[in-house]
Parts: structure tokens; C-alpha cells; sequence
């Protein structure tokens, strides 16, 4: 293997970890609004967290590009603080999070659905806040949920590549990532090995990541079964 | 303490239902709809009245002209329901231990030791809730529940989901909570049996009213709200003083001024009071001296009213000393013996209808 693959490897464990954990408390937090609010526009939001997963993802890069970019919305006012995003790496893990974000919620939201809502009123007849109980009981319990839709976005990180080239492009060592790798090897005369390495690289990675996540669900529910 | 007065108007149900009880366990008693989980709901916070009051030992909990409103967890009030809830992420020593935090440090009057003692589940402190029994996880619900020092427990049907046997092993543990912790407890529940045993004051609901409330003796001497329900029959509930034991026959004496019931198995600490339950089919009618016959408990009293039903009749009898007992018979019976309201009569109740698997059916 080359250095640059091993870069494109690591890079893109990096972005994809940094996604994950960046859109974590924010995935959490949509999948409890939509699984326990009742509000107006509840279906707007749903749909609106959903988008990425049906737009074509180069049609969600390029609207990246649009907020994010240099002279975007945000991407001007981020500029100013000194956070640029645009053909960076960071910019990777935003649109790979965007594309994760509806996995994740999902697989979330379908946890705290399924929580028994009379342990909610259990520890709250015990005097627990509204927060504590969230953070005592709801969230513990939702934990294979979280996992899954941890695993999800993880391998939807790994795997993301329209959003991300069209957002952030295809720089060695700064956003190719192993699947921007892997096209760049396929679009090159002599790059067929290179590309079979990289895409083996990628089923094991994937394939582990899957693997773990089963053995560690596996063990969760085990410790929950039976509910008390 | 608890004063209770709850309005609460649904689309198909509506409930109008006020009671207040000083010490001790009162007991809400009705069919299933008659509107006993709606009452622990908005006592509990869970749901809130059109209008009413709460008031628990003092502290008003939701009273809709004051504009007082407790949030659930602000409330202080233990519940058990009829799954025992359990935390299933957490060891029953954590499960225990989860209220406590929450309860300030001065109200924390209720100890680990003595909950654990009292409950027997010192063995299960480090076990997980998936592995415990049902009625080890009732057990522990209700430590938990103890545990947060409530203002008040309340008790949902919380054994319907245990089989006999272990109903009688957990009964005895409300006994000693009531009489040990001293905690005000109300106790819904539709079997004559807990309540009977449990309460010392009982509110009978009926389509979201109140329809008869007080003594349990009182209240279900005066059983005309049962006569349509076949899960009891019509059954008339005494209390007699527990008397000398018959070792050699296994049987024990159940004095009650109108004479003396023969009990099979042990009832409790002698010079105590016992409340049974006697089914309105297990009561047979003597004018004068019945003579030879295998009964050997009777109780003598005076007729005091009879409602006939087709072929049978249902004959109240006044005690002597108090209390009432209804008897069922045919209405040629009645008739031939020409009992009418006045007379005296000797009620004969058959021993072995009083050993506890069928005095107290569930």
C-alpha cells in the first residue's frame, strides 16, 4: 500500500468519527423531539431530516457548498470566526453527518418509541426531573438504538461520496477519502490494484464495524431483557 | 392524611369522586371502568382534573382555585403498579437507591436497612430486574417506591399479576409497611380479599361516583353493589376476635358476639382482630334449634330485610352484638320457614366454607 492510501484511510476514519461523534447529541435530540413532541410542523421536520436521504447527494453537497462555501451564509459568518469548511477536511465530516443525520435519528427515534412510558412515570413518581428521568432512564434505555444509529451514520460516513466531492472536492491528504480514492484509481490507466486494495480496505472496515456493533447490541439487550 | 376531590369530564366517562382519610391504607374498590385508575392518575399527577383539590399531609398538591398545580415528580408520591416498572438497566441496589437522591436530605426518613429488612431482599441487591421473580419484583418496587420517602404510596392492583400463593406471601409485607412506616397509602383494587385485609377505610366506586364509603365492615355489609358482580357473589365481611386454637383438628375459634365461628388453619395472633369474609351461598338458615347437624358455626341474629330474585332470596341478618350477614336461599325455603324481617334466626355457616382458600376467593 502507498502512503497516500494509507492517508486516504485514516482520513477517512477521521472524518467519519468526527461526523458521528459531532452529530451525536444533536441526532439524540431530533429523534426525542420527534418520538415524544407534539407540535405543529412535526411532519415538515421529519421531512426536512429525512431530505438527504432521498435527494441525490450531489444535489445536497452543492446546497452545502451554497450555505458553506466561502461566500455562503454561513460559510462567510464561520469564515470570520475563523472556521473554514469548504475544500477542508472538516467540511468532509459536515456532509458526511448531513447524509448519516437521517440514519441516525431514525434508528434513534424508534429506541425512545419503544421505551415504556410508565418507566418514565415511575422515576418521575420517585421525583425525578423531566432531565434527570431523560438522563437516568430514557436515554440508558434507549442505548441499542443509539448504537445502531451510531453504526449506521458511521458506515453511511465511510461509504459518502457525492456530497462530499461536490462539497469539499477530491484534495489528497486534505479530503479524498477511500471511496474519492478508489474513483480517482478507477479514472487513472494503471490504477486497477490500487483500487482492489482500497475497496477490500473498505469491506473490512465496514464489515468489522458491523460486526462489533452486533456483539456489542447484543450484550445491551441481553442486560435488558425481560422488561422489569 | 389525604383529602381527595376530583372532576374530571372525558368524552365517554366521567368521574366525580371525593374522599378524605386520616391514617393508614384507604382502599379504592370498584369493577374495572368504575374509574379507580383515573382517581390514582390525578392524584399522581399523571393527569390533571377540570377541577378539585389534592391535599396530602397537609401539602396541597393541585387545587384548581388556588392555581396549584404540582409537576408529578415535585408531587412525592410512591406508585406501584401491577408491573412492577422496574429499571431494567439497573441492579435492583440501584433501582432501590434511584428516589433517594431526589428526596431532601431532611425527609429521608425511611432507611436502606429497614426497608430491605422488612421486604426480605437483602439476597437480591446485586441481581439484575430480568432475573428476578414477579413477586420479587413487586417486592422491590415497593422498597423503591419507600425508598423516595413519599408523601404517599399508592398501590394500582399491584398483585393482579401474581398467582395466589405468592399474593399471600406479599399481603403480609403491605401489613407491616402500614403498620411500621407509617406512610398513608391508598390501594386500588378489586378483589374483597386485599382490601378486606388491608384497609381501614374503603371508597367504593361505581361509574366514576362514589358509591358507598367507610369501615369495610360497614361498607360491604351493605352489599347490593355486588349482587350483579359474579367475580364475588354476595358476601358479607365480620370481625371477630381471634380465640383458642383446636391443635388436634387444625381449627381455630373466631369469637363474634352472635357466637363462634370455627376457622380451619391458623388466623393470625390470638386476642387480635380478624376480618372474614363469609360468601352469601355458604350461609344456611335455622329457626330454633337446627338439631343434628355437621355445622358447626353459627351465628345468631335477627332478619332485617329480604330481596328476592326470581327463586332465590337473599335474607339479611342483623347480628347480634353488629354487623350483618347475608344469607342466600331458596324462596320456598323462606317462605316455608316463614322467616319475614323480625325474626330470629340462626345463621349456620359451614366450617369448612371458612378455611382461608374460600373465604377470601378471589
Amino acid at each position: 500500500m502507498t502512503p497516500d492510501e494509507w492517508t486516504a484511510i485514516a482520513l477517512s476514519l477521521r472524518i467519519a468519527f468526527v461526523a458521528v461523534v459531532v452529530s451525536l447529541p444533536f441526532g439524540i435530540a431530533m429523534a426525542y423531539i420527534l418520538a415524544r413532541g407534539q407540535f405543529p410542523g412535526k411532519s415538515l421536520l421529519n421531512g426536512l431530516v429525512h431530505l438527504p436521504l432521498v435527494l441525490p447527494p450531489v444535489v445536497t453537497g452543492y446546497v452545502l457548498l451554497l450555505a458553506f462555501g466561502r461566500r455562503g451564509v454561513f460559510g462567510a459568518a464561520l469564515a470570520d470566526l475563523g472556521i473554514v469548511l469548504s475544500f477542508r477536511w472538516t467540511g468532509a465530516a459536515l456532509a458526511c453527518a448531513v447524509m448519516g443525520f437521517p440514519l441516525m435519528v431514525r434508528a434513534i427515534r424508534l429506541s425512545f418509541e419503544s421505551i415504556d412510558r410508565s418507566m418514565e412515570a415511575a422515576a418521575s413518581s420517585l421525583g425525578a426531573s423531566p432531565l434527570w428521568t431523560f438522563i437516568l432512564v430514557s436515554l440508558p434505555l434507549a442505548l441499542p438504538g443509539i448504537l445502531a444509529g451510531v453504526i449506521l451514520s458511521f458506515a453511511r460516513a465511510l461509504g459518502e461520496f457525492g456530497a462530499t466531492i461536490t462539497f469539499v472536492s477530491n484534495i489528497p491528504g486534505e479530503t479524498q477519502t477511500i471511496a474519492a480514492a478508489i474513483y480517482s484509481d478507477t479514472q487513472a490507466p494503471d490504477g486497477d490494484a490500487a483500487a482492489l486494495r482500497l475497496t477490500l480496505v473498505s469491506i473490512v472496515i465496514s464489515l468489522g464495524a458491523v460486526m462489533a456493533s452486533d456483539l456489542v447490541q447484543r450484550g445491551i439487550e441481553k442486560r435488558l431483557a425481560a422488561n422489569g | 392524611m389525604i383529602d381527595a376531590d376530583l372532576h374530571r369530564r372525558l368524552p365517554t366517562f366521567e368521574l366525580d369522586v371525593a374522599f378524605r382519610n386520616g391514617e393508614g391504607v384507604t382502599a379504592l374498590f370498584g369493577r374495572s371502568g368504575s374509574g379507580k385508575s383515573m382517581t390514582i392518575g390525578l392524584i399522581a399527577g399523571l393527569a390533571k382534573p377540570d377541577r378539585g383539590h389534592v391535599r396530602v399531609g397537609g401539602v396541597t398538591l393541585f387545587d384548581s382555585r388556588l392555581h396549584v398545580d404540582l409537576a408529578p415528580h415535585k408531587r412525592r408520591i410512591g406508585l406501584v403498579f401491577q408491573d412492577a416498572h422496574l429499571f431494567p438497566h439497573l441492579s435492583v441496589r440501584r433501582n432501590l437507591l434511584f428516589g433517594r437522591w431526589f428526596a431532601p436530605r431532611a425527609e429521608r426518613t425511611v432507611t436502606m436497612d429497614a426497608v430491605v429488612e422488612t421486604l426480605g431482599i437483602g439476597h437480591l441487591l446485586t441481581r439484575r430486574p430480568a432475573g428476578l421473580s414477579g413477586g420479587e419484583r413487586q417486592r422491590v418496587a415497593i422498597g423503591r417506591a419507600l425508598l423516595a420517602c413519599p408523601r404517599l404510596l399508592l398501590f394500582d392492583e399491584p398483585f393482579a399479576a401474581l398467582d395466589r400463593q405468592r399474593k399471600m406471601e406479599v399481603l403480609p409485607l403491605i401489613e407491616r409497611l402500614r403498620d411500621e412506616f407509617r406512610i398513608p397509602m391508598v390501594y386500588v383494587s378489586h378483589s374483597l380479599e386485599e382490601v378486606v385485609r388491608l384497609a381501614g377505610y374503603v371508597v367504593v366506586l361505581e361509574a366514576g361516583k362514589v358509591a358507598a364509603a367507610g369501615d369495610p365492615s360497614t361498607v360491604f355489609a351493605q352489599a347490593e353493589y355486588q349482587a350483579d358482580d359474579r367475580r364475588f357473589g354476595r358476601a358479607s365481611v365480620l370481625s371477630a376476635v381471634v380465640g383458642e386454637e383446636d391443635v388436634g383438628y387444625g381449627l381455630t375459634a373466631l369469637h363474634h358476639p352472635a357466637g363462634t365461628l370455627w376457622l380451619a388453619g391458623p388466623a393470625g395472633h390470638r386476642g387480635g382482630t380478624a376480618r372474614i369474609v363469609i360468601q352469601a351461598t355458604d350461609v344456611a338458615l335455622a329457626i330454633g334449634n337446627p338439631g343434628q347437624t355437621s355445622v358447626r358455626s353459627s351465628l345468631s341474629g335477627t332478619v332485617s330485610g329480604i330481596e328476592t330474585d326470581g327463586a332465590l332470596a337473599a335474607v339479611d341478618i342483623a347480628l347480634t352484638g353488629g354487623g350483618t350477614l347475608t344469607a342466600l336461599a331458596t324462596r320456598r325455603a323462606v317462605d316455608d320457614l316463614e322467616i319475614k324481617p323480625g325474626s330470629a334466626v340462626l345463621a349456620l355457616i359451614k366450617t369448612v366454607a371458612l378455611d382461608e382458600g374460600m373465604v377470601h376467593p378471589d
